[in-house]
């Protein structure tokens, strides 16, 4: 279908539920192809609520509940019809933790490729969990113990490795949720610059806590804030370029968060 | 979402998805069996013994010494045995278990000794009741020189009873909140002082509720007090802790071993009152949950 | 503080010590009176005799001292029990911890439990009086007293047991693995077997271990339809007699103080004491690498 168009993927007057609580009201935003989209806000705004919305990860949760739709390649992933396990093969996430598993840094990539039917022999496995760890930037500090456990590794080589995970399936979307909040800055910035060059194959969107970084590294910013105190729901206020958001808002709301005005 | 395609498709994925939740749902549908099957077994059990038992379920059950006969057997000695095993392990092991239990978890300093009488608990509530009997049969029947009476029968009860309830007690008192120790202490009292008029009263219910649970265990255990010498064979009225005893559990088992029919179908009503029990004090300890714990 | 206070205070915690101390004189009280007539039964019994001796008769007047066809009856019914027990209780633990909603699992979990807190003498009447007859019904040849009908109700009493210590495992299993996996495409079976299980695989083990201890030490089902016969027999159908058994057989006859007889259960029960125990051991190391991981 529509392989090639600009936007990978759009929401349709999104609401997001726990029970009865409406989290995230009414969010319309496209995201476009092969470009790292931030969403940034303060916290209990519900950004990691409408990142998890992209993949249905929020399902996990009994309570949650979606209204609206979200297009990817132009097919409502909330249609009936659609398996929320195919979508996420699809739409992939790394997390705020490193959550690598407590199997060898081999299984954790490999793993993955076979639960989704990868039927091809040894030797082909092999290639490709060198390909994901190059493609993670992990390749060379973890070729001589692909035995070892994922948790042997540190902080950083750990979150590289769930993004290696990640990639080995071939996602189009990568999710990313403040994948660099629990790391050193020399780790975060390893983050960062991977980052860049997934961009050439995925499109990432990414939720931030931290304004510079998502000046940093994204394309576009989605700026979500709570609409008023009453119903506690938050929204997206505003979606631009970064550097429109950075430095030329048109909400005020916008302006005071980024100049760290607010609250 | 047959029509995507990346242009990354490097690898073909055979997903065959709907293969893999067809799994997922046998293994499902398997799990859920395997639980109803644990809960059809139970519900057979209990309509087979209401079916052999209750016809027998008349007052001569509940006057009656046991019998050559089977329409002429009762549990009269049996229930006041039960009875007042419970009320005397209940005496012995309620103090006793209770203070180890505020004893380790407000006092015991960290260290070897504390140590190891907190693994000796947790390996003593993995020993087989038979062993305890064992140890109320050396110990209590023979060294103390107590028979085969209702008293040795207690001791060794409360040994058995004793881990559960200083585990519970352990789990009531680490409820309470730091911070109503921090304000006893703050007043002036001491660490006993706030142990007994706070800590112990608060967690006084949730206490409680491990103790009936405890004893509602104890009163099924049969294996124990059959080493020790508890007989099946009584046709008198207990008078007190150094009369031979038995059970209700022994008088089943007892009645179970018999060849006839009859006694089989007294055992079925035995195992009615058996269980009722068991439910009535369960029961209590769930009322008492409900009603009377705190929630911090 | 006052004096009387002061006092107060000492008195209580000495004697709460003390009672903190059952504990210990408990365990040194088993091993003390299991020892002294273990003692005595092996200066007339060689030990040798004792652990490798095929034929077990010391009620009979041509006394044989091998413990192994008790051994044998023990492990066949609890071999059994495993059986049933094992896989049943691991399947219950993963519905309830992966796919049963908190409405089902409030409705399962206190039937379970009840299953759990019948008390062993009314299984034991349940396999001689209901179990056995339809046992016979399906195989002619099935013996009053047999090992199957032991075996299948204790698989179903230890059930629960497996069952809620392996749940304890499976919910100990931090989220956010489950998340990953998710993550990658993977469906809530793939999860619950091929990440979660293998995660919580020491706590599950754990779970078995204790299982299989308890099958060994349990006593009333045994006594009550496993026979009294200790033979070297791998036929379930047939009549066995368990180390447990035997020492209930022994304590309903008169048997008299200090006789040979009375010394066998003494040590027939330090044998069982030193089996669960090491069992307990291994379960106890099982659970602490479990907690070192995730908690």
């Amino acid at each position: 279908m529509n392989e090639n168009s600009e936007y990978i993927l759009e929401t349709r007057n999104l609401n997001l539920y726990y029970g009865n609580f409406l989290a995230v009201a009414d969010v319309n935003i496209k995201i476009r192809r092969h470009q790292i989209t931030a969403i940034i806000g303060p916290s209990g705004c519900g950004k990691s609520t409408l990142l998890r919305a992209f993949n249905r990860m929020n399902e996990l949760v009994p309570t949650a509940r979606t209204e609206g739709e979200i297009l990817f390649n132009n097919e409502n992933i909330y249609d009936p019809s659609i398996d929320p396990v195919e979508v996420r093969r699809r739409i992939g996430m790394v997390f705020q933790k490193p959550n690598p598993f407590p199997k060898s840094i081999y299984e954790n990539i490999a793993w993955g490729l076979r639960i989704n039917g990868f039927r091809g022999s040894k030797s082909e496995l092999d290639d490709l969990v060198e390909k994901a760890l190059r493609d993670a930037a992990l390749w060379d500090e973890v070729k001589d113990k692909l035995d070892q456990s994922g948790l042997s590794l540190s902080g950083g080589q750990q979150q590289r490795l769930c993004i290696a995970r990640t990639i080995a399936v071939r996602p189009e979307v990568i999710l990313m949720d403040e994948p660099a909040s629990a790391l050193d800055p020399i780790a975060t910035l390893r983050i960062e610059e991977l980052m860049q060059e997934l961009k050439k194959n995925y499109t990432i969107i990414i939720v931030t806590h931290n304004m510079q970084q998502a000046a940093r590294v994204s394309d576009y910013t989605a700026m979500m804030m709570l609409r008023n105190h009453e119903d506690r729901s938050g929204t997206v206020i505003e979606f631009d370029r970064t550097e429109v958001i950075f430095t030329n808002p048109r909400d005020k709301r916008t302006q005071d968060y980024v100049t760290g005005r607010f609250g | 979402m047959t029509a995507i395609t990346s242009s990354l498709r490097d690898i073909t994925f055979e997903q065959q998805l709907a293969q893999r939740q067809r799994r997922g749902k046998i293994l499902e549908i398997a799990a859920l069996i395997a639980i109803l099957l644990g809960i059809a077994m139970l519900l057979t059990l209990l309509v087979d013994v209401v079916i052999d038992g209750l016809p027998w379920l008349r007052p001569q059950l509940f006057t009656e010494f046991p019998s050559r006969f089977p329409e002429k057997s009762g549990l009269r000695s049996a229930i006041q045995g039960s009875i007042w095993l419970m009320v005397f392990t209940s005496i012995m092991v309620i103090p006793i278990g209770v203070g180890a239990g505020i004893y380790l978890e407000e006092f015991a300093p960290r260290n070897r000794l504390t140590e190891f009488i907190e693994i000796n608990i947790a390996n003593l509530a993995g020993v087989p009741s038979i062993i305890y009997g064992l140890l109320g049969l050396g110990l209590f029947v023979r060294g103390l020189g107590l028979g085969r009476s209702l008293i040795a029968g207690a001791l060794t009860m409360t040994l058995l009873v004793l881990p559960i309830i200083i585990v519970t007690t352990r789990e009531a008192i680490r409820a309470v909140p730091r911070s109503i120790r921090l304000a006893a202490l703050a007043l002036g009292a001491s660490q006993w002082e706030t142990a007994r008029d706070h800590v112990l009263v608060y967690s006084m219910p949730a206490i409680l509720t491990g103790v009936i649970l405890a004893m509602s265990r104890a009163i099924g255990e049969t294996a124990p007090l059959i080493t020790i010498g508890a007989l099946t064979y009584i046709a008198f009225d207990l008078r007190g802790p150094l009369d031979i005893f038995t059970v209700l559990p022994i008088q089943i088992f007892n009645w179970v071993s018999l060849p006839q029919k009859g006694f089989h179908d007294l055992a079925a009503a035995g195992i009615i009152v058996l269980l009722v029990l068991l439910l009535s004090m369960n029961a209590l300890a769930i009322w008492l949950r409900n009603r009377l714990f705190i929630r911090w | 503080m006052t004096n009387r206070r002061i006092l107060e205070q000492k008195t209580v915690l000495v004697i709460i010590f003390l009672f903190a101390l059952v504990s210990v004189f408990t365990t040194f009280g088993i091993i003390g009176v299991l020892l002294q007539e273990t003692i005595l039964f092996f200066e007339q019994v060689s030990i040798v005799e004792f652990l490798t001796g095929t034929r077990w008769t010391p009620l009979f007047a041509s006394k044989k001292f091998g413990v192994l066809p008790l051994v044998n009856g023990t492990v066949l019914v609890a071999a059994g029990a495993m059986v049933v027990a094992l896989p049943l209780g691991l399947l219950a633990a993963i519905y309830m911890s992966e796919y049963a909603s908190t409405r089902a699992r409030s409705v399962l979990k206190p039937f379970l439990e009840i299953l759990a807190g019948i008390p062993t003498v009314v299984y034991g009447y349940f396999a001689l009086l209901f179990v056995t007859p339809i046992l016979k019904s399906i195989f002619p040849q099935t013996q009053a007293f047999n090992a199957l009908s032991a075996s299948i109700v204790m698989g179903f009493m230890i059930l629960p047991t497996v069952a809620s210590v392996s749940e304890d495992a499976l919910s100990a299993v931090p989220r956010s693995l489950r998340e990953a996996a998710y993550a990658l495409g993977a469906t809530k079976a793939e999860v619950a077997t091929q990440v979660v299980v293998p995660a919580a695989l020491s706590g599950i083990a754990a779970a078995f271990i204790l299982a299989i201890s308890r099958a060994i030490g349990e006593t009333m089902i045994v006594a009550i339809a496993a026979g009294q016969q200790p033979k070297m027999t791998l036929n379930p159908l047939e009549s066995i007699e368990t180390m447990t058994a035997y020492i209930v057989q022994v304590s309903l006859g008169d048997t008299p103080h200090q006789s040979i007889a009375y010394q066998t259960i003494f040590a027939v029960g330090m044998l069982l004491f030193l089996m669960t125990l090491v069992m307990n051991i291994i379960s106890y190391f099982f659970t602490k690498r479990f907690r070192e991981v995730y908690e």
